[in-house]
C-alpha cells in the first residue's frame, strides 16, 4: 500500500507511467507550480494520470475537480485533501 | 478555378515493410528476392491453426517519436508516424513552413489498433474498467493514424479514413488524389496497417483465407497449383501528393503520376452475376486514359486462394489478353499488408518506373491455368511507363490504381 500521502515524486512518477515526457522535458526540476499545459500534459494525459492515482492512493477524483487542477502543487493538494478526509471519516 | 483535372504527382514516398526499413531498403531486399515470412514472434501462435506472418524487424519506437507519444499510440500508429515523417522528407517538404489548411492526410485502416485494445481489454476484464488506459479512447480506433499524422504535422485540410479491408489502401490514395484535383496543396495518404496480435489473428482466422503451412517458401503461392491462402504482414507505405505545376514550380522531383483509380464491389455470393473486378480495371484505365496496351506491368492482388486467383487472373486476361502483360506479386516477400497493401504496390510500381526493373514473385511456379505473364524468380528490366496495381478486400472490395511517369 502507498504512503498515506503524495508527494512530487509520486507525481512524476505517475505522470511517466501514464503519458511519457517530451524530450528536453525536466520533470526533476522545481515544477510545482508549473502549468500541466507548459510541460506537455494535455487533459488525456491529466485523465489516465488521474485514473492511476485514484488506483494507487485509493481516492476517488471527479473529471471536475481534475480537470480544475492545472499545477502539480494543486494536484497534490486535491489527492492529499482527499486522503486526510478519508483518514478523518 | 478551372474543372479541368489537374494533374496529381508523388513527390514522396515512404515503405516499411517486413523484408526492409524504409524504401530503399525494402526495394533492395524486393529485387533481390528477400522475403521477411517467418513464425510469428510478436505473441505465443503455436496454439492457433497459422503461426507464419510477415513482421517488421528492428523498429524501435523511441528511436523516432518522443517518450509522449508511446504511452498513446498502438504498434501501427507508431509505424505510420514514422512513415509520414520519411515520405514528407523524401518529398521535401517541412510541414511547419506550410499553411496548415493547405495538407490534408488520407489513410487507409483495416483493423484499428488491435494490439493497443487487446492490451486495455485484457486490463478491463481481469483488473476492472479502472484499469483501462484514457488512451484507449482513440488508440485502438480507425482513424487514428490520420488523426495522429495530423497532430503531428500540423495538417488541418480535408483529411479521413476508408476502411475496405486490404482494397482501402488503393481507396485512400483515390480519394487522397479526389482532394488534390479540389484544390488541397498537398496530401499526405496511404496506409500503415498491422494487427498482428492474438485478437486481430483470430479476427484474420475467421476470414479462413489464411495458409496453414509452417514452412515459409510454400506457405503464400498465388496462382500456384499449390496456393493455400496467404500469410498476412505488417506495413504499408505513405505517400505525399501534389498537383504536378505546383511541385514543379517549388522544385519538387516527383516519382509519377497518380493517373487512373478505380473502384466496385463484387455481386452478393451465389447471386449467378460475374464478379466486378474486372470493372474496377477499367474505370481505372479509362479514368487514366490508358489503352489495355499501354500498360507496362500489373501488380496483382494475388490472393492466393484458388477461386480469387482464378477471378484475377480471369479479369486480367479479359483486360489485357492472355500472356500480354508482365505480371507481379512481390507481396509474396511481404505477407498480405491489409490496408498497407496498395499503397505499398504503388510505391513498389513508382520505383518500377524509376529504375526500369520490375520486382519478382518469390517460389511461385504459375499454374498455366490462369494464363498470365507472372514475373517469377528474377526481377525483369524493362523499361516501365505506366503500370496498374490491384487490390481486393475482404467481403466483395475491388480497387484498381495506374501510375505513369510525369
Amino acid at each position: 500500500m502507498a504512503d498515506a500521502r503524495m508527494t512530487l515524486d509520486d507525481l512524476r512518477r505517475v505522470l511517466l507511467e501514464a503519458a511519457g515526457a517530451d524530450e528536453g522535458m525536466d520533470l526533476g526540476g522545481d515544477i510545482t507550480d508549473t502549468p500541466f499545459d507548459d510541460l506537455g500534459y494535455d487533459s488525456l494525459a491529466l485523465m489516465e494520470a488521474g485514473s492511476r492515482l485514484q488506483r494507487e492512493f485509493g481516492v476517488s477524483l471527479s473529471d471536475e475537480s481534475l480537470a480544475e487542477a492545472t499545477t502539480p502543487r494543486a494536484l497534490i493538494d486535491l489527492v492529499n485533501d482527499r486522503l486526510a478526509a478519508g483518514a478523518s471519516a | 478555378m478551372s474543372d479541368r483535372p489537374v494533374k496529381t504527382v508523388v513527390t514522396g514516398l515512404a515503405a516499411l515493410a517486413p523484408n526492409g526499413l524504409g524504401t530503399e531498403a525494402y526495394w533492395a531486399a524486393t529485387l533481390a528476392g528477400r522475403g521477411g515470412l517467418a513464425e510469428i514472434t510478436r505473441f505465443d501462435a503455436r496454439g492457433y491453426p497459422a503461426r507464419l506472418a510477415g513482421e517488421i524487424d528492428g523498429f524501435v519506437p523511441g528511436d523516432h517519436l518522443s517518450g509522449r507519444m508511446l504511452p498513446q499510440t498502438d504498434h501501427m500508429t507508431r509505424l505510420s508516424l514514422v512513415a509520414g515523417d520519411w515520405a514528407l522528407a523524401d518529398a521535401g517538404v517541412k510541414p511547419g513552413e506550410w499553411p496548415s489548411f493547405d495538407m490534408g492526410v488520407l489513410t487507409a485502416a483495416s483493423a484499428g489498433g488491435y494490439e493497443f485494445g487487446e492490451r486495455e481489454l485484457r486490463n478491463m476484464w481481469s483488473k476492472g474498467n479502472g484499469y483501462v488506459s484514457a488512451y484507449q479512447s482513440f488508440a485502438w480506433f480507425y482513424a487514428v493514424n490520420s488523426g495522429q499524422l495530423s497532430i503531428r504535422n500540423g495538417m488541418r485540410g480535408p483529411s479521413g479514413v476508408l476502411v475496405g479491408e486490404q482494397a482501402g489502401g488503393l481507396d485512400a490514395l483515390g480519394q487522397a488524389r479526389r482532394l488534390v484535383r479540389k484544390g488541397t496543396p498537398l496530401m499526405l495518404s496511404g496506409a500503415v496497417d498491422s494487427s498482428l496480435c492474438s485478437w486481430g489473428w483470430v479476427a484474420h482466422l475467421a476470414g479462413r483465407r489464411l495458409s496453414t503451412s509452417d514452412d515459409p517458401e510454400r506457405a503464400y503461392l498465388p496462382f500456384d497449383a499449390a496456393a493455400c491462402g496467404h500469410v498476412p504482414g505488417e506495413g504499408g507505405a505513405l505517400l505525399v501528393l501534389e498537383e504536378a505545376a505546383a511541385a514543379a514550380a517549388r522544385g519538387a522531383v516527383n516519382y509519377g503520376e497518380i493517373a487512373g483509380y478505380g473502384a466496385s464491389f463484387d455481386p452478393a455470393p451465389r447471386s449467378g452475376r460475374p464478379p466486378a473486378l474486372r470493372r474496377a480495371v477499367e474505370q481505372a484505365l479509362r479514368d487514366a486514359d490508358v489503352a489495355p496496351g499501354d500498360v507496362d506491368v500489373v501488380f496483382a492482388d494475388a490472393a492466393a486462394v484458388p477461386e480469387l486467383d482464378d477471378v484475377e487472373a480471369a479479369a486480367l486476361v479479359e483486360v489485357f489478353g492472355a500472356g500480354a502483360v508482365p505480371v507481379t506479386a512481390p507481396k509474396t516477400m511481404t505477407g498480405r499488408l491489409n490496408s498497407g497493401a496498395g499503397p505499398l504496390d504503388v510505391a513498389t510500381a513508382l520505383l518500377s518506373i524509376r529504375d526500369g526493373v520490375i520486382p519478382p514473385t518469390v517460389r511461385v511456379s504459375p499454374d498455366a491455368r490462369h494464363r498470365i505473364d507472372l514475373v517469377v524468380a528474377e526481377p525483369r528490366r524493362v523499361p516501365v511507363t505506366t503500370a496498374l496495381v490491384v487490390a481486393r478486400g475482404y467481403g466483395g472490395f475491388n480497387s484498381a490504381l495506374v501510375v505513369r511517369a510525369a
